[in-house]
């Protein structure tokens, strides 16, 4: 097929070839092509919005010199009529890599980490590539380039996907007969960047998303202060990315949470950046909508489920079966929004499977204009070279499609695409379309006669009296040729037909019977076909598409709830204040606080809630959870203070809800304990149905976590890194503090300074603006942490796990740190050997703020529990027990004036058990954030229902639509992994 | 704190053993009275008498009904307080590994897939300092269960204070375990940052063909002159008579069916289902060929998004409701040291639909029932080995646990632990400050 593309691509229009008027010419006399093309009677797609009927385009030298209905034709212009047939501009692919090959993963047999750069001369980290120039890599592919080119493409733009930030791309049209001095629009069209490390490095920073966003940031100060001249030394990256600075910024988010978080690292740099979708924005639009972010969507739907096994598919989860359901209204929904975006063929498997997600997408309500300026206008406006393609008025690319007809209609035929004013035909323009059903006689015999399929390979399909006759036919040069069995198979007689296509659908020729005998032959075909398509559009029932919830997936709100006010009558209230716990009390809860606590309460507006018998707290707070986050562990280097948690939160794990429904309200997600200084902390609030923005507390007190012990020594897995062992650990905090301590008496000199995410971070721990939570086992190093601080003169805020703070525990009050543990947890790695559960009851005696955490998905959901283990282990009061999971956290935690106890003014985050909250025998009945009713036992029974409702229907569907043939993908389970911290894994 | 203060002498001269000493033989009878007596069959006796005499529960009855003499007899005043039949932990590591991180004392899992003659009696160390911390919670019997592979090995079942395994062991060999192929294979996981997604396991078919070619093999190895010797179909014999126990380890619904079908295949009458976490789906079925259950950790998170945040608390209602024969187990991330939280696993089923004394059941009676051990286990019957002990409260809430006496075989055994001297040599140590 290939080689008929390219033999009818003979037709050499305009400029003279493969030659530049200053090239020497050795073959020949100098040729110059002046002459016009003119297409004419075309139904011309001049913009998606400006069509005209019977128009004329005019081209010259591989550009549009007019296009219109009255256009004069130049003398010396070769015309061609194309009446009946649609002419659009070619599409544009603005997130391309043709004809750049895959980046070559580097081995992996290297055992250790590779710490270090691999180049010199370049930034310290080999992800960084701002150098790297596709222009200078691609090599066009014109195989490549005619599938691109029969799918209606004639522009990609195409860039080397390898690295975070990956250097420039190259725009360039799929001209197949002309070289690259006419294919390269623009040799730097455009930066690329992402969170995915080049995969032809090792080197182990950044491993984890959150890293790769610290990463960007430090790159944009670096290469600021480089180009401020303060830099001596040669740094080839910076002055690449310094020169890409002023291009149009791509990022390959690749989903809508990816989309929010590249924005927020543009934002903070003054770059807004065109983004890779990944056809889950339409959960949460208004967030997309408000970043302003302009979109390029691959078109990626999930195939349907095979649903047929039904304990496989029970394995099958709302949210996925959702997106099934979903996913192709996304383009309609963000046009619906006002948002921007061009379409990509990028990681969809085929071209063909683009064209038929184009076609899905538009079934689901995507406007065909806006389908259109997807493909053509909006990628010409985002590169900037709206003044040259992407629409066919004067002075534009003459890169054009022509058409049987509508572009968005599956039975249209492309006949060619045309790039510079170079045809490449797919199919015969002029060819006679013969397909139809024709009623024909033949020695007075009646038959019928249906042709169907594509012009270039026609079906044929003949009856005479229903009885189906086997028959072959051959359409070449508008000569239809058709071989007829007779009725009787046996006698192995053939009528034959020799026809010429005069017009469309209208045969004319004669044909022979098997005795020789020639007799005139005509057939007109009745206009089948068109009423075939209209029926079929509307007996289609268009899928229902289920709403979003938010998050979108089970258990997921349809509307948001609102704070109320709520009026807790008669109930046990837990205050963790001088009243202690009061029996038969009301709680009033206004505006989101705690508005007042007495009997007999009134509120005329307030929703009265019957609290007799029952228990209302304040909510639980975790110290130390790894729930609701991407990533854990910036593992790559020994310190990553310069990364936050608050980068990668996902407010659409389940476990939220969980904890909710276990009391809990706020969490404090810790960075891992893969390396002594770990990163910055998110705390939030379970407010379960929020972005993930939303969730973090309003100012947020800043923690940071810092690790001891085998996890940092690397002592059960790998190694290469300093430290290795406790030694190392105490000199690895020196080392840093040293250097936080200078960076911070220069910057507060006044004389000119770089800005170091890290240091920054370090030097607010110096000023006492930011506190650490250390994961801590064994006193040695507990006592060694203090001391260091002491050094450098600030208090270690928390403990965490402190497993042996028992034994320290008159120092740590000496110091003023708190401590936070597990219950009972030991016995897992050697340094927990002497861990006990007395170590919260004994540390509270000495006088330490003591908290309980869970650092688990499982156990986080009930620590209420854990909580009144302190009371079995080492007898601590209930009272004091219930504090070590709510006042105590909050005190460590620097949130005590908002949270931990039930005192008017503060938030109302609190709960309503079932029973005595240390009881095995409680139930959180009710989990309210800010007077928002988060959980509600009844409630949640409800949505089970509705759950159960929706995936049945749901199943249905897909059994439909694989009956319907639809193409099938197997169920796979999804299993949640629970983040610990030691979770360490490249993350991405 | 005062009785921090009787144990500072004590103290001192214990923190170097690894252990604490296993008691001696009971030699004088013992009579608990006054207490609320948790018999471990559902029903309770407010106010009992229970003498125990050379390791049995000699007596035990209503004290406002009959009145017993007592003389002669070291009489425990436990008034107010409650006594339970010491708890039972089905399927459990204890003894097998040591700490987790730490290879060198791990030895939970033999190489190859089918070792029916692996058993982990051998290897259990009665001397671990996890198994001490059981007992102040009243977990007192365990199964010491071999993992991994199809047939991971045989089981044994033990008390926890014993000098070593022969002392240790209650029940020898009590039980094969085979491991059921799941529907889903990790083989071909997909991970990502936060959730693997995993296919369904195409040879899932052609496991359970290999299963049941082996149990073929190992039948008629039997059948024959058993020349030459082949240790693991040796091993297998005693399931086929039915004189030893089958545990299948499963958790899909599916699988369960499966398994019931080959139980039946095989006519193996003796088979426990372990793990069991979608049972709830297939009660009538293990109820109709009275299959009992040893039920999946119930602190565990729902294996998927989409179900009841409470399933793990409430399944073993919905199993116990529909009539089947349910006990706990305490298997799952930090195992070993969590094994000492088995009450609370039934008391949690108890917050989620059951009654105390039906979720008593299920760490008592039931699981000694399951393991086959209820002849002289599980209940507070006379007749029965006196393995019990007494709680202040509520022995099924951790705030009310708190046990002051506990029997194994009538021996009054050690309550104190590694933990609870390191608790006492720091308090002491912060108090003399």
């Amino acid at each position: 097929m290939l080689k008929n593309y390219l033999a009818s691509m003979a037709i050499l229009l305009s400029t003279s070839l493969f030659a530049q008027d200053y090239f020497p010419k050795n073959d020949g006399v100098h040729t110059i092509n002046k002459n016009y093309t003119a297409l004419t009677n075309a139904k011309l797609f001049v913009t998606p919005k400006k069509i005209i009927e019977n128009g004329t385009l005019l081209i010259q030298d591989g550009k549009v010199v007019a296009s219109g209905n009255s256009i004069s034709i130049p003398k010396n212009a070769v015309i061609i009529d194309v009446e009946g047939k649609s002419i659009y501009p070619s599409f544009i692919d603005i997130f391309s890599s043709f004809g750049i090959a895959a980046p070559t993963s580097v081995s992996s047999s290297r055992r250790s980490n590779q710490y270090d750069a691999s180049r010199s001369g370049y930034y310290w980290n080999d992800h960084i590539l701002p150098d790297q120039h596709a222009v200078d890599q691609f090599s066009y592919n014109a195989k490549e380039a005619t599938e691109l080119l029969k799918a209606g493409f004639g522009i990609v733009n195409t860039h080397i996907p390898d690295g975070i930030i990956r250097g420039t791309s190259v725009l360039i049209t799929l001209n197949n007969n002309q070289g690259n001095q006419y294919r390269i629009l623009d040799a730097n069209s455009g930066q690329y960047s992402s969170f995915q490390r080049s995969k032809t490095s090792k080197q182990a920073y950044p491993n984890s998303l959150m890293g790769s966003m610290a990463l960007l940031r430090q790159v944009f100060i670096d290469a600021e202060w480089y180009s401020s001249g303060h830099i001596d030394t040669k740094d080839l990256s910076l002055e690449a990315f310094n020169e890409n600075k002023n291009l149009v910024q791509f990022f390959d988010a690749g989903s809508r949470a990816n989309i929010m978080r590249a924005d927020k690292v543009g934002d903070a740099y003054g770059v807004q950046y065109v983004m890779l979708g990944g056809g889950d924005e339409y959960e949460r639009v208004a967030d997309i909508k408000a970043s302003e972010a302009k979109l390029i969507l691959p078109l990626n739907f999930p195939d349907t489920y095979d649903v047929e096994d039904p304990f496989l598919s029970s394995a099958l989860t709302l949210g996925d079966m959702r997106s099934w359901n979903q996913r192709p209204s996304n383009p309609k929904i963000l046009a619906d929004n006002g948002i921007t975006f061009a379409f990509t063929t990028h990681s969809t498997k085929s071209l063909k499977e683009f064209k038929s997600n184009l076609l899905k997408a538009i079934e689901a309500g995507l406007p065909k204009e806006k389908a259109l300026e997807a493909l053509t206008t909006i990628p010409a406006q985002i590169l900037g070279k709206e003044q040259i393609i992407g629409l066919l008025e004067e002075g534009h690319l003459a890169n054009f499609i022509v058409t049987s007809g509508d572009i968005f209609d599956k039975k249209t035929t492309i006949y060619e695409n045309w790039v510079q004013g170079n045809k490449t035909a797919f199919e015969d323009i002029n060819k006679k379309d013969i397909k139809g059903d024709y009623k024909v006689t033949l020695a007075n015999n009646e038959y019928t006669m249906a042709i169907s399929g594509e012009l270039s390979k026609p079906k044929i399909e003949i009856k005479q009296d229903d009885q189906k006759l086997k028959a072959k036919l051959t359409y070449k040069d508008d000569w239809v040729q058709i071989a007829i069995a007779s009725k009787d198979s046996l006698k192995q007689e053939f009528i034959r037909i020799a026809a010429l296509a005069e017009k469309d659908r209208m045969l004319k020729g004669k044909y022979i019977l098997p005795n020789g005998s020639e007799f005139p032959f005509t057939a007109t075909a009745t206009e089948k076909e068109a009423d075939e398509s209209k029926a079929e559009t509307k007996t289609e029932d268009t899928a229902p598409l289920f709403p979003v919830t938010y998050p979108n997936k089970a258990y997921g709100f349809s509307e948001m709830p609102k704070a109320e006010t709520l009026l807790f009558k008669n109930g046990t209230v837990w205050t963790n204040e001088k009243d202690g716990i009061l029996e038969h009390t009301d709680v009033l809860i206004k505006d989101g606080k705690i508005s007042k606590i007495g009997k007999n309460l009134s509120n005329g507006k307030a929703t009265i809630i019957d609290a007799t018998g029952k228990h209302l707290t304040a909510g639980i707070i975790d110290e130390h959870s790894h729930i609701a986050a991407s990533a854990i562990n910036e593992a790559g280097q020994n310190s990553s203070a310069e990364v936050t948690i608050e980068d990668v939160i996902n407010e659409t794990d389940v476990n939220i809800y969980r904890n909710l429904a276990g009391g809990v309200t706020s969490i404090q997600i810790l960075h891992g304990s893969a390396n002594p200084i770990g990163g910055r902390s998110a705390i939030i609030k379970l407010k379960w149905g929020e972005s993930a923005d939303n969730l973090v507390y309003d100012n947020t007190p800043k923690f940071i976590k810092f690790a001891l012990g085998e996890n940092v020594k690397q002592s059960n897995w790998g190694n290469g890194r300093f430290p290795q062992t406790r030694m190392g650990v105490e000199q690895v905090y020196i080392d840093y503090f040293t250097r936080a301590k200078a960076y911070d008496a220069l910057k507060k000199s006044g004389k000119p300074f770089k800005t170091d995410l890290e240091l920054e971070v370090l030097a607010e721990i110096l000023n006492k603006e930011r506190f650490i939570s250390c994961h801590s086992y064994v006193q040695s190093e507990i006592n060694m942490l203090m001391k260091v601080a002491e050094k450098f003169d600030f208090n270690i805020n928390t403990f965490t796990h402190i497993l042996e703070g028992y034994k320290v525990a008159d120092k740590m009050v000496e110091h003023g740190v708190g401590g936070s543990t597990f219950s009972d947890w030991w016995a897992y790695k050697f340094e927990v050997n002497d861990a006990i559960p007395y170590n919260a009851s004994i540390m509270h005696n000495a006088g330490v703020t003591v908290a309980i955490n869970s650092d688990d998905a499982e156990m986080s959901r009930r620590l209420n529990q854990e909580a009144a283990k302190t009371i079995k282990y080492g007898g601590v009061s209930e009272e004091e027990a219930w504090k070590f999971v709510t006042l105590n956290p909050a005190k460590l935690l620097h949130l005590d004036d908002r949270v931990g106890s039930i005192k008017v003014g503060k938030d109302a985050d609190v709960v309503l058990w079932s029973h005595n909250p240390l009881s095995i025998y409680a139930k959180a009945e009710k989990t309210i954030i800010e007077g928002v009713t988060y959980f509600d036992i009844e409630r949640d029974k409800a949505m089970r229902e509705a759950i159960k409702k929706e995936k049945s229907q749901l199943i249905n569907m897909m059994l439909q639509s694989k009956n319907k043939g639809a193409k099938t993908q197997p169920v796979k389970k999804k299993e949640h992994k629970h983040l610990h911290c030691d979770s360490v894994e490249n993350e991405i | 704190m005062k009785t921090f203060l009787t144990y500072i002498a004590f103290v001192c001269s214990m923190t170097v053993l690894a252990q604490q000493t296993p008691a001696s033989k009971q030699t004088k009878d013992i009579a608990i009275i006054g207490a609320t007596a948790h018999i471990g069959n559902g029903n309770t006796i407010n106010n009992s008498t229970i003498i125990l005499s050379e390791g049995k529960i000699v007596n035990i009855v209503d004290s406002d009904v009959v009145k017993l003499n007592l003389t002669n007899v070291d009489v425990i005043n436990a008034g107010g307080k409650h006594v339970y039949p010491g708890f039972i932990l089905p399927n459990s590591t204890m003894g097998l590994v040591e700490i987790d991180a730490v290879k060198a004392s791990d030895d939970e899992k033999e190489m190859g897939a089918w070792n029916p003659h692996i058993r982990s009696l051998i290897a259990y160390n009665a001397e671990s300092k996890v198994i001490e911390t059981l007992r102040p919670n009243g977990v007192l019997i365990g199964q010491i269960t071999p993992q991994g592979g199809r047939i991971s090995g045989t089981s044994s079942i033990v008390q926890f204070d014993a000098w070593n395994w022969e002392d240790a062991a209650i029940k020898v060999d009590d039980a094969i375990h085979l491991n059921w192929p799941s529907n889903f294979s990790s083989s071909h996981a997909f991970f990502s940052n936060t959730r693997t997604e995993i296919s369904a396991n195409e040879k899932y078919d052609a496991q359970i063909k290999e299963i049941e070619t082996y149990f073929k093999n190992a039948i008629a190895y039997s059948n024959g002159d058993k020349q030459p010797v082949n240790l693991p179909f040796a091993a297998l014999e005693n399931i086929f008579r039915g004189t030893q126990k089958l545990f299948i380890h499963v958790n899909e619904e599916k699988g369960i069916i499966d398994a019931v079908n080959f139980i039946k295949t095989f006519q193996l009458n003796n088979v426990v289902i372990v793990g069991a976490k979608e049972a709830y789906k297939t009660a009538d079925i293990l109820k109709e060929n009275n299959i009992p259950v040893v039920l999946n950790r119930v602190h565990s998170l729902p294996d998927s998004d989409d179900n009841d945040y409470n399933l793990p608390y409430k399944t073993a209602r919905l199993l116990v409701n529909q009539g089947v024969t349910v006990c706990l187990d305490s298997s799952g991330d930090m195992e070993r040291m969590s094994s000492r939280n088995l009450p609370f696993y039934a008391g949690t089923t108890v917050t989620y639909g059951l009654s105390k004394e039906q979720a008593l059941q299920l760490i008592t009676l039931n699981a000694a029932k399951v393991l086959g051990i209820d002849t002289d286990y599980g209940s507070l019957e006379k007749g029965k080995s006196a393995t019990l002990f007494i709680s202040e409260g509520d022995a099924l809430d951790m705030k009310t646990n708190n046990i002051s006496h506990a029997f194994i075989d009538g021996r009054q055994i050690s309550l104190e632990t590694h933990q609870t001297e390191l608790w006492k040599r720091y308090s002491k140590k912060l108090k003399n400050q």
